[in-house]
């Protein structure tokens, strides 16, 4: 399988899609009497390429057997492939140390993880009636209700930042936002229902000067950009797999080795441990001091199978090949009558994700209709409902694009959203 | 295409022209929101005696969900309180037959028109918003009658 540039004027040409396409066995699904399908929903969950589900399958027909724990064939191999995909995420996201990179069952895990260690923390990075959390508004629930849950039981103080009229963060406040008092700033790198990419220096930087430890939710950026969490300079970065072409039920907080060193664990069990006695125990160094129980060991493989791929494709051509979806998309759509863009309205500094509103037409009423031709979107508040409020919606139409992702696609969704005012005029 | 078997053009006509919207006195008020997909009603309910006086009703989502207000309201405004628990009945099971039913023509008018919106289990939800907050504001209404009565 090569993936070479495709020469081409004004057509998406970094990425060869045909071929690519061939590799992701549900694209060939043909729904309701002969309709394509047309999946506009990556953001929500990407598909898996064959690689991948291969890669699982030989796992459990093959070497299958619970890891770091067997002194058998197959113990050994199955944690080999399982401390495998570990070196594959660490190379994926330039960490210094594999030891860096835990495994959790999603980003929801990685960010409650997060949480939990520094509610649980000792000075200094504890989080205590004195401190304040930062996020912004624009975050997934997953970085919002953690961060409450942890202020309602501190006392710690939540603040954010809020949203500008064109969908970006409103960052004329920071120095007001991001104070000495400041523990931990939380906050989305590519938002997945604005689909606005965030200025994370301008962020990072604030925090730094105050001495606050910066938390990243890359959910939307892993599986679309070079993600290099060294550059970024944070403190922690969460992601999870199956937006990145692995399946469900695997995730990864990566953490700086120190933090991972001196903050305590949050669930406890098998392989977390060191020694154990009745009265107390010592824990195992960090990764596995973080990865209580038996693992998701067939999603991590799967994972590392995820990146072989993208890799082998190259993510800056993915992210070159997504900004031209974006561009035709952000263009086709304006010329939609009454469909407004909520969020960034050029690709300038903007994620795959588009969300909008057409006219009065409710969104559930919008995905029905491009349902009925095969045309897979999502509808609602995409888990980031304070984003709703701010812009007095109740709800959006989102189509997501990833690097299977054609133009041909972008016009049918366009040809579908005027059926569907047709439908409603 | 099947999507007529959803969105029937009594549905539509409802959505478009909703019947007894806007929010007028009532002995009891609620609102009732689908979390899931943001549609929202807040429904008052005004009996004369035992009799359905009014139903008013202020909403916003979904065709589904207006049409359902409108056609809520067409159908049980002027009936006996009992009538209408047994329409609202006959639509709950209605709306929970997956498909499988076609609705009592006769008890349901206009609603057996929703039947085809069974089959989406999302928007089932949408469809009952009303007719459930409409059952629980008629409660609410009972409940204070006998109080009013005395008053
Ligand atoms: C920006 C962002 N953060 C966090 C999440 C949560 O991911 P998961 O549900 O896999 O934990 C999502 C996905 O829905 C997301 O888009």
């Amino acid at each position: 399988m090569i993936h070479t540039p495709r020469p081409g004027a004004g057509t998406a040409s970094a990425l060869d899609t045909d071929a690519i396409r061939k590799d992701f066995p549900i694209l060939q699904r043909v729904l309701h009497d002969g309709k394509p399908l047309v999946y506009l929903d990556s953001a929500a969950t990407s598909q898996k390429p064959r690689q991948v589900l291969d890669a699982m399958n030989a796992y459990y027909e093959q070497h299958n057997a619970n890891v770091h724990r067997g002194v058998h064939t197959l113990a050994e191999e199955a944690t080999a492939l399982y401390e495998g995909a570990r070196d594959k995420v660490a190379s994926f996201i330039n960490a210094p140390s594999r030891d860096e990179v835990i495994f959790t069952k999603n980003a929801s895990e990685s960010l409650n993880l997060v949480a939990n260690m520094l509610g649980w923390a000792d000075e200094p990075y504890r989080v205590d009636a004195d401190a304040e959390i930062v996020i912004t508004e624009m975050e997934h629930h997953s970085n919002i209700v953690p961060w409450q849950l942890l202020s309602q039981r501190t006392g710690a103080k939540l603040k954010w930042f809020g949203l500008t009229d064109d969908g970006r963060l409103d960052l004329s406040n920071i120095d007001e936002i991001i104070t000495e008092k400041t523990k931990v700033v939380s906050f989305v790198l590519v938002s997945n229902i604005l689909g606005t990419v965030n200025p994370a220096e301008a962020i990072v930087r604030r925090a730094q000067d105050v001495g606050a430890l910066v938390v990243v939710d890359a959910s939307q950026a892993a599986p679309h950009m070079p993600l290099d969490v060294q550059a970024l300079e944070a403190d922690f970065v969460a992601f999870t797999g199956h937006k990145m072409l692995a399946p469900t039920g695997i995730g990864v907080l990566w953490g700086r080795q120190e933090l991972l060193e001196d903050l305590p664990p949050f669930l406890g069990g098998g392989e977390m441990i060191e020694t154990v006695s009745m009265s107390s125990s010592t824990y195992a160094p960090a990764p596995h001091k973080f990865e209580a129980g038996t693992p998701p060991i067939s999603q991590a493989i799967g994972l590392g199978a995820a990146i072989d791929y993208l890799t082998a494709i190259g993510m800056e051509n993915i992210a070159a090949h997504e900004k031209e979806i974006v561009e035709y998309a952000v263009r086709r759509l304006q010329e939609v009558p009454d469909l407004k863009i909520i969020g960034p309205v050029t690709a300038e500094d903007r994620g795959a994700a588009i969300s909008f509103t057409l006219g009065d037409i409710h969104p559930h009423d919008v995905g029905q209709v491009l349902d009925e031709q095969g045309i897979a979107v999502r509808v609602g508040h995409h888990c980031a409902r304070p984003v709703c409020l701010r812009y007095g919606i109740p709800a959006t139409t989102r189509a997501s694009f990833y690097l299977y992702s054609t133009e041909a696609e972008v016009d049918a969704l366009i040809e579908g959203l005027h059926t569907v005012r047709a439908f409603f005029g | 295409m099947k999507m007529d078997s959803m969105y029937q053009e009594i549905i539509l006509d409802h959505y478009k022209h909703p019947h007894g919207k806007g929010l007028r006195d009532g002995d009891a008020e609620v609102h009732h929101v689908n979390p899931t997909c943001g549609d929202e009603i807040t429904l008052r309910v005004r009996l004369d005696g035992s009799t359905v006086a009014d139903i008013s009703y202020d909403s916003q989502g979904c065709s589904i969900s207006q049409a359902s207000a409108s056609v809520l309201n067409d159908l049980l405004v002027g009936k006996q309180v009992g009538e209408a628990q047994q329409v609202q009945e006959a639509f709950l099971e209605l709306m929970q037959s997956k498909g499988q039913s076609e609705g009592d023509e006769e008890l349901l008018e206009d609603a057996i028109a929703f039947a085809g919106v069974s089959k989406y289990p999302a928007r089932v939800k949408c469809a009952l918003l009303s007719w459930m907050a409409w059952k629980d504001a008629t409660a609410q209404a009972l409940a204070e009658a006998p109080v009013k009565e005395s008053a």
